[in-house]
């Protein structure tokens, strides 16, 4: 009866629809003859912040463009798989009823997807039939729509760049309700800004992607173990043409010569006439809990444990596609793990220059506020996006914290030393940013204004990302 | 067993459920409802994903006279039709019912009348030809009159009635007609209602109805335990049932 991304059957005494006011009031507009509108908590993966917001589903493009002419002011939202706020707002337009496949090239693999598609359907869909997405973040549950407004990248950016590179064309309801295409040919100001723009020039109807074809449904790794940071930076640098995918999992705990120890995949398509199984939904799901379970001790030894999972120095192994881009989608609600109060995400990405001694201050200023629970090392290749693009070349950086009283003034000084060295934060991890940081780590953020200005003359569009960041 | 099935009211949540289900299922579709070119998106979708032929089809369910030829216009659009599932309603807003005639008129004339006048017709069709099936989703609100619903739970009471005698007539025929009663789902029908409890998802109740449907179930509840629930609501005396507030 439960689905991992449908709204769950609920067996308990639900209110739909209706909230108590905590924090942000509900802003009382006329919707329809409705005098009032209900709010409902919404937040991000971190689970934190949480904001009340009034949540309007879109079934079609006719209600897009209804919700985009009627609300004051709103953000779309998929999946929201985004860690921070960049999903929450007063009013937020929800594009998951929009989960239809609209066309499809089998000769070219060009898919025409409505925006609330996710990779779970589009990998479901293509891969019996020989294709696969061409990027893939951490998790295939996120729509198509939130992969083109964060512009998410997968482990192989250094060989193909983000998401944006396979998108063909854009279909968008402009607040004020205009339908439009955009692309590389067609307002390409306003196709550029909405690749990782956040979804602050509009609202995505449909998205055409170009699929990648494979002929396996495995990936032949390579899993190197190393023993400290820099020899995980040297071997990921080295290795940038060698393979197609290659990321880094680094356990940071330890201190001195053995931090950033861990282990670095490098991988490929297999090439083998089986294109299936197709992956399955999670079995393990994860219930609400009351108490933050991620510890320092607890994942002093995990992290230990999880070191010596591969003994060989080098070893090759065939793996499944589900657990080698999508691993922590093997456990359902796998956030619920810290508690209520959540859990806050630090990506960034640095040059490779100054990139580990970058690195090494970032960790070193949180080592004390929090424990790094989760630290995934990647390079980033030479692959221009757009005005709000997160990916420079060089190293990114993602480190995971449970939410401790001090973490988040360590992770602003963190990112300080960031800006500070011409590296960035990503805005769909972020939930801290200040608007002199924003300036500093985006140096096109008026090319950016200057495209929303022009399609947005209202400012209708906004998220609690936007108002905190100064996007907007 | 597959073929084509027509679904009246086909951009409902429910139907959209109902039309995975079905052509995953193996069957082609016919996707009936107002302003039908909306539906391009999900007819795509079906084509796409389960390799079925699906057509649109323009339906106002109030336009009472255009029922008589609905059956000609389905199999001049698409091919002979094998199962006719009908999915529209209109809830409406229960306290308005109480004063404005139109909310009245309208909730009794969608749930009820048209949704009469249309079936009648196809039950026609269905009996000459001997073959088929009918499908229809009424609801828990017409097993009894509740002072919180009672329009709406009498358009839907009436259907039921209506559908009893229809399979009643068309047994013989060997065509078979189900009654579908939901308690309350997760549709935009029920959204921003509040003290709804036990709220099913629209792939739940398809799921349910299908499965009825293989086993040729005269009247389905879904979930299951509404038939319960409604047994123990009908078996309230009247003289202390009028005295709740249900």
């Amino acid at each position: 009866m439960y689905w991992a991304h449908q709204p769950p059957a609920t067996w308990l005494l639900a209110r739909k629809g209706s909230g108590g006011y905590l924090g942000t009031p509900a802003v009382p507009i006329r919707l329809r003859d409705k005098a009032c509108v209900k709010t409902e908590p919404l937040h991000g993966w971190g689970r934190h912040p949480r904001l009340h917001g009034a949540v309007h589903r879109a079934r079609d493009l006719d209600d897009l463009r209804r919700l985009a002419r009627s609300s004051p002011t709103g953000i779309g939202r998929g999946a929201g798989r985004s860690y921070g706020d960049a999903a929450v707002g007063a009013h937020v337009i929800s594009a998951l009823p929009l989960r239809h496949l609209l066309d499809f090239d089998g000769q070219s693999g060009v898919l025409k997807a409505q925006a609330g598609v996710t990779l779970d359907d589009v990998i479901r869909f293509a891969l019996p039939r020989g294709w696969f997405p061409p990027v893939t973040p951490g998790t295939r549950h996120c729509t198509l729509g939130g992969c083109v407004a964060a512009d998410v990248h997968g482990k192989n950016h250094h060989r193909v760049g983000a998401f944006g590179a396979f998108v063909d064309e854009l279909e968008m309801v402009l607040a004020g309700g205009d339908v439009v295409r955009c692309s590389r040919t067609e307002l390409p100001d306003l196709f550029w800004a909405t690749l990782g723009g956040m979804g602050l020039t509009g609202l995505i109807h449909a998205v055409t992607l170009r699929l990648a074809p494979v002929s396996s449904a495995f990936i032949d790794n390579l899993g190197v173990r190393t023993g400290n940071l820099g020899e995980t930076c040297r071997l990921l640098r080295e290795t940038q043409d060698d393979h197609a995918y290659s990321v880094a999992w680094i356990d940071l705990l330890p201190r001195g010569g053995r931090r950033g120890r861990g282990h670095v995949l490098l991988g490929d398509h297999a090439d083998g006439p089986a294109l299936a199984p197709l992956h399955r939904d999670p079995r393990w799901k994860l219930p609400a809990l009351p108490a933050n379970l991620v510890r320092r001790t607890g994942l002093r030894l995990l992290n230990a444990l999880y070191y010596r999972r591969q003994l060989r120095r080098q070893r090759r192994r065939r793996v499944h596609y589900s657990p080698y881009f999508h691993p922590l989608d093997g456990v359902a609600h796998w956030n619920r793990a810290y508690g209520p109060r959540g859990f806050l995400q630090f990506q960034f990405a640095v040059p490779f220059d100054s990139g580990e001694e970058v690195m090494a201050d970032v960790v070193e200023r949180t080592r004390r506020a929090a424990p790094c629970s989760l630290a995934v090392l990647k390079t980033f290749g030479d692959h221009p996006g757009g005005p709000l693009g997160f990916p420079m070349p060089g190293y990114t950086l993602a480190l995971d914290f449970p939410r401790t009283s001090r973490i988040e003034e360590a992770l602003g000084d963190a990112a300080g030393t960031v800006a500070a060295a011409g590296g960035r934060v990503y805005l769909a991890k972020d939930a801290l940013l200040t608007p002199e940081q924003t300036e500093t780590m985006y140096p096109r953020l008026d090319e950016f204004r200057a495209a929303r200005r022009r399609y947005d003359p209202g400012g209708r569009v906004r998220s609690a990302l936007s108002d905190r960041t100064g996007l907007t | 067993m597959s073929g084509r099935a027509l679904i009246l009211g086909a951009r409902s949540a429910i139907a959209a459920a109902l039309a995975q289900r079905l052509a995953g299922d193996g069957w082609d579709l016919v996707l009936a409802a107002r302003r039908c070119q909306r539906l391009e998106p999900v007819a795509a979708d079906l084509r796409l994903r389960r390799q079925r032929q699906v057509d649109l089809l323009e339906f106002d369910a109030l336009d009472l006279e255009s029922h008589a030829g609905l059956a000609d216009r389905v199999r001049a659009a698409a091919g002979p039709f094998d199962l006719v599932v009908c999915v529209f309603g209109y809830a409406g807003d229960p306290d308005a019912a109480r004063r404005d005639t139109g909310e009245m008129t309208a909730t009794l004339g969608t749930n009820f009348t048209a949704a009469a006048v249309c079936l009648g017709h196809l039950a026609n069709d269905l009996e000459e030809r001997r073959e088929g099936g009918l499908i229809a989703v009424s609801s828990v609100a017409g097993d009894r009159g509740r002072q919180s619903n009672y329009v709406y739970g009498a358009s839907k009471g009436g259907l039921n009635v209506f559908l009893q005698g229809l399979r009643n007539r068309l047994a013989p025929a060997g065509v078979h007609v189900m009654t579908v009663k939901p308690g309350f789902v997760d549709t935009p029908m029920t959204e921003g209602r509040e003290a709804l409890f036990l709220v099913a998802s629209p792939e739940r109740v398809a799921g349910d109805v299908l499965r009825a449907w293989k086993r040729r179930r005269n009247v389905v509840y879904t979930p299951w335990f509404w038939r319960w629930i409604m047994l123990l609501v009908r078996l309230v005396p009247e003289g202390l049932f009028k005295r709740l507030r249900l």
